[in-house]
């Protein structure tokens, strides 16, 4: 009996998650008045909506965008973090935490607060609607979060090693480079996946600093697709386009899940 | 010791050098931006016009104040955190307890309840919002089905509904972030305490409140004050979900909607800082709390 209420538990548990997602997919499947028909799976599967949303506008274009974006600002924070998390990890000087705590309190500012001062800088630098300038700003939730999270991983690297390597007369750069980067492999696959994660997702920015559909990313093509009239939204395209992007996504976590844990748990149980 | 304290300079000089570059991306796109929008509230700016403004002093923080949509939206947005991290906080309690009894399949079990978690916020907005559609909604079938209610619902507009719908699409996205820390923290747990504990045959309930929760504590206050700050700063949930209405306005969409769409970069600028003095004020109680808390528990307890 209490076997059978946990079971029962545990397949709630699974449906609440994953019927949202397989309900996309269901509706995606369907075209026409078949969308308001209510049934577990369609009786007539057609790839029609997937066929429109590519047709119909650029998305291809806006997946290729989301991955550059993506890709680069993970590139680009990994590079930076990754010295600067060995300073703040290993090297002892004075204001330490406090610069730690003013990095981490960074990725909590809310996005709205520095949007017109983001306005500013990108138009300044000439940047609006492109995709350098989109991902200059998304500098500015990845690199204290992977600075964070790497700086976490850097303390936990053994203190032994540094200490032959000194010994040896190598400087700070060499034993970076050169001893604790082949270490952190896994660290810096867990962090940078996190990172594209939270990039690839990003919406507010996205919205605010492009204006063409050529430059628009995922989230932002999927928000719009339902813009113009209120009655005639074209759900079944909305839900093959949330499928495409979120398969990958869903495959990555698969595959990925042990590192993904241990970067979020990193990240958050040790601060 | 010499040689220690020119090594220890060293490798001073060598730090500072390392994170140079990392505080001068952060300078750029973080602090600069901050200081410009606190700046740009005490002016008149509007989008077309961002280097030709007069400086108008607290003229638009006396607006915020006298306009009743700000406060809705201030509202809106406590309503909505602290409805949603507490129903997160419960259910991602309760999920986790789950998943931590050894059982076969537990990994995949795991990337299952992760899903939600890596679904892009606008997607699962647009997913939901399909479930909740008042005509052809899945949601309302079932409901229906179930004689729960006699006629179709607007989940999304209608002005009863619409913040209890936005509401479940966030327990419904963030939950897997709570259990997963949460979990985290379970199988750090010492297994011999539960061992003694069914020894001298403590009901379980009694042994999670005394012994489990104490225990995890430290690791749920810090998942709940990341949610928290999450919450508080929501946009693409009601963007998408509802769009502008009242009912469910967050902070962060009035400040967006007055700078972008009425392109009102003072004003905007204004109701943009007041949201960042919000969170700045909580994160700082929340942590001073979370500080003070377990101690003067510990004492008594």
């Amino acid at each position: 009996m209490k076997r059978l209420l946990f079971a029962l538990l545990l397949a709630a548990i699974v449906f609440y998650t994953v019927f949202p997602f397989y309900w996309a997919i269901v509706s995606s499947l369907k075209s026409g008045s078949a969308l308001f028909i209510v049934e577990a799976w369609p009786a007539d599967p057609t790839l029609a909506n997937y066929a429109a949303v590519f047709r119909g506008q650029p998305f291809g274009r806006s997946i290729l965008n989301s991955l550059l974006v993506a890709s680069g600002v993970v590139g680009v924070s990994l590079a930076l973090a990754v010295t600067a998390s060995y300073a703040l990890g290993r090297v002892a000087f004075r204001g330490r935490s406090l610069l730690l705590l003013s990095i981490l309190s960074v990725s909590m500012f809310p996005q709205v607060a520095v949007l017109s001062g983001l306005f500013e800088l990108v138009r300044a630098l000439g940047l609006y609607n492109s995709l350098w300038g989109l991902g200059l700003t998304y500098m500015i939730f990845t690199l204290p979060f992977t600075v964070w999270v790497l700086t976490t991983f850097m303390r936990e690297l053994p203190r032994e090693l540094e200490e032959a390597a000194i010994v040896d007369g190598a400087t700070p750069w060499v034993i970076v480079t050169r001893i604790f980067l082949p270490l952190l492999g896994p660290a810096l696959a867990a962090t940078g996946l996190l990172a594209f994660i939270t990039a690839w997702n990003e919406f507010l920015f996205a919205l605010t600093f492009t204006l063409t559909d050529d430059r628009r990313t995922v989230p932002v093509a999927i928000a719009l697709m339902s813009g113009a009239s209120a009655f005639e939204l074209p759900w079944g395209q909305v839900m093959a386009a949330s499928v495409v992007v979120t398969v990958p996504l869903i495959a990555l976590v698969l595959v990925f899940q042990r590192r993904i844990v241990s970067g979020l748990t990193a990240g958050a149980v040790k601060g | 010791m010499a040689h220690g304290s020119a090594l220890a300079r060293e490798r001073r000089r060598a730090a500072a050098l390392f994170l140079a570059p990392m505080l001068a991306v952060l300078a750029l796109v973080a602090v600069w931006p901050l200081a410009r929008t606190v700046y740009f509230s005490f002016t008149d700016a509007t989008l077309g016009s961002l280097d030709s403004y007069v400086i108008v002093g607290v003229e638009n923080y006396r607006w915020l104040a006298e306009d009743p949509d700000w406060w809705r939206a201030v509202r809106n947005t406590v309503v909505f955190t602290v409805v949603s991290v507490t129903l997160e906080t419960m259910l991602g309690l309760v999920i986790a307890l789950a998943l931590n009894a050894r059982l076969p399949g537990r990994g995949l079990l795991r990337a299952a309840v992760l899903i939600p978690w890596a679904i892009p916020t606008v997607v699962s907005a647009q997913m939901w919002g399909w479930m909740f559609h008042d005509l052809y909604g899945v949601v309302n079938e079932a409901l229906l089905a179930a004689g729960l209610i006699a006629a179709p619902k607007a989940w999304t507009a209608d002005p009863d509904l619409s913040m209890t719908a936005v509401v479940l699409v966030d327990v419904w996205k963030a939950t897997p972030f709570m259990t997963l820390l949460i979990l985290a923290a379970l199988q750090m747990l010492p297994r011999d305490l539960y061992e003694a504990a069914r020894v001298d045959g403590i009901h379980p309930v009694r042994v999670f409140f005394r012994v489990t929760l104490p225990l995890i504590r430290p690791a749920l206050m810090v998942a709940v004050i990341f949610r928290t700050l999450d919450a508080l700063r929501v946009f693409d949930l009601m963007y998408v979900l509802t769009g502008n209405i009242r009912e469910t306005m967050s902070m962060s969409v009035y400040a967006r909607r007055q700078l972008i769409d009425f392109q009102d970069i003072g004003y905007g600028s204004a109701a943009a800082t007041a949201l960042f003095l919000v969170v700045a004020l909580i994160t700082v109680t929340t942590i001073t709390l979370g500080r003070v808390r377990p101690g003067g528990k510990g004492g008594s307890g």
